[in-house]
């Protein structure tokens, strides 16, 4: 087992680097000079080259991704600046905003808690929500039920965050007036108390757990009638196992395996932001600041925001892949 | 997705056992292809039909839309001030919310479904053109990325070895991608290259295809592996070898094999990845980086309507709506599509 986490940590390495390198080349090889985007509209000869020294873009595109791997890598940070104006970049070093000068990961850290609350919330709901609704599906197949389920696991595939986000705000916030309208203030659980909290993500949680919810619905009632189907049901139940056991113990362990794989997958998605959930609710997350920006062509915040979630999303793979072997007994790590 | 891959059927196999259930009724034993009986279950299914009625009028509607459009006469890029009578349509005072109509959104007998706050623009004649925008964008999407899947999948699946090696990898590699953020921030990024590139301005020609290449660059891994799974079982099959014993040449193989074998997991992918384009083009115009202003986009109403919900809500509504109604269409009629090729499935 050690020695597989440790060969997959390495896989995980070499998987970031090649999203790094892949990244860093398509963003910095732009023929939008960055130069131009920093400063703007008075920008002559001797401005862009004054900022090209600056920010090291007169090096060669390679030498460049080796400071900023530098950045991410070395316990010191790195230097930024043109000589003589040097000034350190603190580990981990994604750079520096081109809009407003601020450490990206600071950024980073200042919107990464929203998004923690928002994905783990919704993640909590859909879990809940879609291993319910599948396992009561499977139990009474054929049933109203179980139709109601499919039925409502279709409707919630098909209905577009965008969509279904802004119904809720519709009639929760602007209609019903149940909920205030969202304030980025509330969403620090410890300054304003668990009511604010709650009130402040509890439509983002459910816009953002719908889809995934309808998707662990249908994939909970196939697995579970699956399992329900396998011999060693048969066995249990011609052992004489009150079908409770048989149900929880036997059936639904087994049913939920590759749902527990999907489950990490899906959050370590979601930590790199949710971006449209983000928008609609004005969540100041990890997604809202990509989408910003994307929008204002801050490349070292893209590369930073976009590293991050890789890391996340390579991570969560490695943590599913081990999980997977304790739960299932017949798998086995090579 | 669970198209049992040693159950796939080859077309020139017959089925057996189905034939055997139908001497029954039927006079003569007749085989037929999985196409046959997948298309008579689908003939059978309402929600099948009526979820393809609804697509062909979608369609329709896309491929018509100037002459859709000329029905109510107001074309979409059009500001409207005043309404047929020469009274004012936008409150200018406030804001330039639409006067009258249902919920104040400024619906009448010309304008069908109110007008836009502030520029009074036809909301019917953008919706209309919005279906072009959101059909062709995910339509472009999806056949680049079955393309790509299915032969980078096949190569990697039929030659195995180092290409297999690399090719497995790469698909691990863009299925590790946090795939919604990076294709946000690489639309712009490829469209300024495609500027370069095709000497073209950044207009919205442009961001349609930008659009689609986004797609299918970041769509085509997960179908891959699927290709590859199945091509790597079906190389091995009976009928293969036969093939190759008769001293036919990977090309034969590949193409006239393995190729028709594929083809209903292909179709059932390609219906069911239609909707999910067409809600990614939403969201990416939603969000500023897809198409952009004055060509109509669903995506890019929602975004606009949002700011006008509490004034006027319909505006939000029925570029909303379009959105899901489509994409419940394509997903019922790609379920439905996907029972209908299952060879698991009870045959009637």
């Amino acid at each position: 087992m050690g020695r597989y986490i440790i060969r997959r940590l390495i896989q995980a390495v070499f998987v970031l680097i090649v999203i790094s390198a892949i990244t860093f080349f398509l963003f910095w090889a732009t023929p939008a000079n960055p130069a131009l985007l920093i400063c703007g509209k008075n920008c002559n000869a001797e401005t862009v080259a004054q900022v090209n020294a600056t920010y090291g873009f007169d090096k060669p595109l390679i030498v460049q991704y080796g400071q900023y791997m530098q950045g991410l890598v070395s316990p010191g940070g790195r230097m930024i600046g043109s000589e003589g104006n040097e000034r350190n970049c603190p580990w981990p070093c994604f750079g520096e905003s081109y809009q407003n000068g601020i450490p990206v990961w600071n950024s980073i850290k200042d919107a990464f808690p929203s998004t923690l609350w928002l994905a783990l919330g919704a993640a909590i709901l859909w879990l809940v929500a879609g291993v319910l609704l599948g396992l009561i599906a499977a139990l009474r197949k054929g049933k109203f039920i179980d139709k109601f389920s499919v039925g409502l696991a279709l409707f919630g595939v098909s209905f577009p965050t965008i969509v279904f986000g802004y119904l809720l705000l519709f009639l929760f916030i602007v209609k019903l007036e149940w909920i205030p309208f969202p304030d980025t203030a509330n969403a620090a659980l410890f300054s304003v108390g668990p009511v604010k909290w709650a009130q402040f993500y509890i439509l983002p949680w459910m816009t953002l757990a719908l889809v995934y919810a309808a998707l662990y619905t249908r994939l909970t009632r196939a697995n579970m009638i699956d399992t329900m189907n396998e011999d060693y049901i048969r066995t249990a139940r011609a052992k004489g196992l009150d079908e409770r056991t048989v149900v929880f113990k036997h059936g639904l362990r087994s049913a939920l395996t590759p749902i527990v794989t999907i489950f990490g997958l899906d959050v370590g998605g979601l930590l790199g932001g949710a971006v449209i959930t983000e928008q609609i609710f004005s969540i100041t997350g990890l997604g809202k600041f990509s989408i910003d920006s994307v929008l204002s062509n801050d490349l070292p915040a893209i590369m930073g925001v976009v590293l991050f979630a890789a890391i996340f999303v390579v991570v969560a793979n490695i943590i599913v892949d081990v999980l997977y072997a304790v739960i299932d007994p017949r798998v086995r790590l090579a | 997705m669970t198209l049992g891959v040693s159950e796939t059927q080859s077309p020139d196999e017959g089925l057996p056992a189905d034939a055997l259930a139908q001497t029954a009724e039927a006079k003569e034993i007749e085989g037929r292809s999985l196409g046959q009986i997948a298309w008579a279950r689908l003939r059978r299914d309402k929600v099948a039909i009526i979820s393809a009625v609804v697509i062909l009028l979608i369609i329709a509607v896309a491929m018509f839309a100037p002459l859709i459009v000329k029905l109510n006469g107001f074309p979409p890029d059009q500001f409207n001030k005043l309404d047929a009578n020469g009274n004012p349509l936008l409150n200018t005072r406030d804001g330039g919310i639409p006067i009258g109509g249902l919920w104040g959104s400024g619906t009448s007998s010309e304008h069908w479904l109110g007008v836009e706050p502030q520029n009074g623009r036809d909301i019917f004649s953008r919706l209309v053109y919005g279906t072009r925008v959101s059909l062709l964008v995910a339509l472009g999407g999806t056949i680049i990325a079955v393309v790509l899947g299915t032969v980078i999948g096949m190569v990697s699946g039929y030659f195995g070895g180092w290409i297999d090696t690399l090719l497995s990898r790469l698909m691990d590699i863009m299925l590790s991608f946090p795939a919604l953020l990076f294709v946000m921030a690489l639309t712009p990024v490829v469209a300024s290259r495609a500027q370069d590139l095709f000497g073209m301005p950044d207009n919205n020609t442009l961001r349609m295809g930008v659009l689609m290449f986004v797609l299918g660059f970041f769509g085509w891994a997960y179908l891959a592996r699927i290709v590859r799974g199945q091509t790597l079982s079906l190389r091995e099959r009976e009928f293969v070898e036969a093939a190759r014993s008769l001293g036919a040449g990977s090309n034969y193989v590949i193409f006239r094999q393995v190729l028709p074998n594929l083809l209903p997991t292909l179709l059932v992918y390609t219906t069911l990845l239609l909707p999910t384009n067409i809600t990614a083009e939403a969201a990416l115009s939603f969000l500023g980086v897809g198409i952009k202003e004055p060509t109509a986009s669903w995506g890019r109403m929602i975004a606009d309507a949002s700011a006008w919900i509490e004034s006027n809500p319909l505006y939000l509504f029925f570029p909303g709506m379009a959105l899901f109604i489509t994409v419940l269409a394509f997903n019922l009629l790609g379920d439905s599509v996907r029972d209908a090729l299952d060879p698991r499935a009870g045959r009637s």
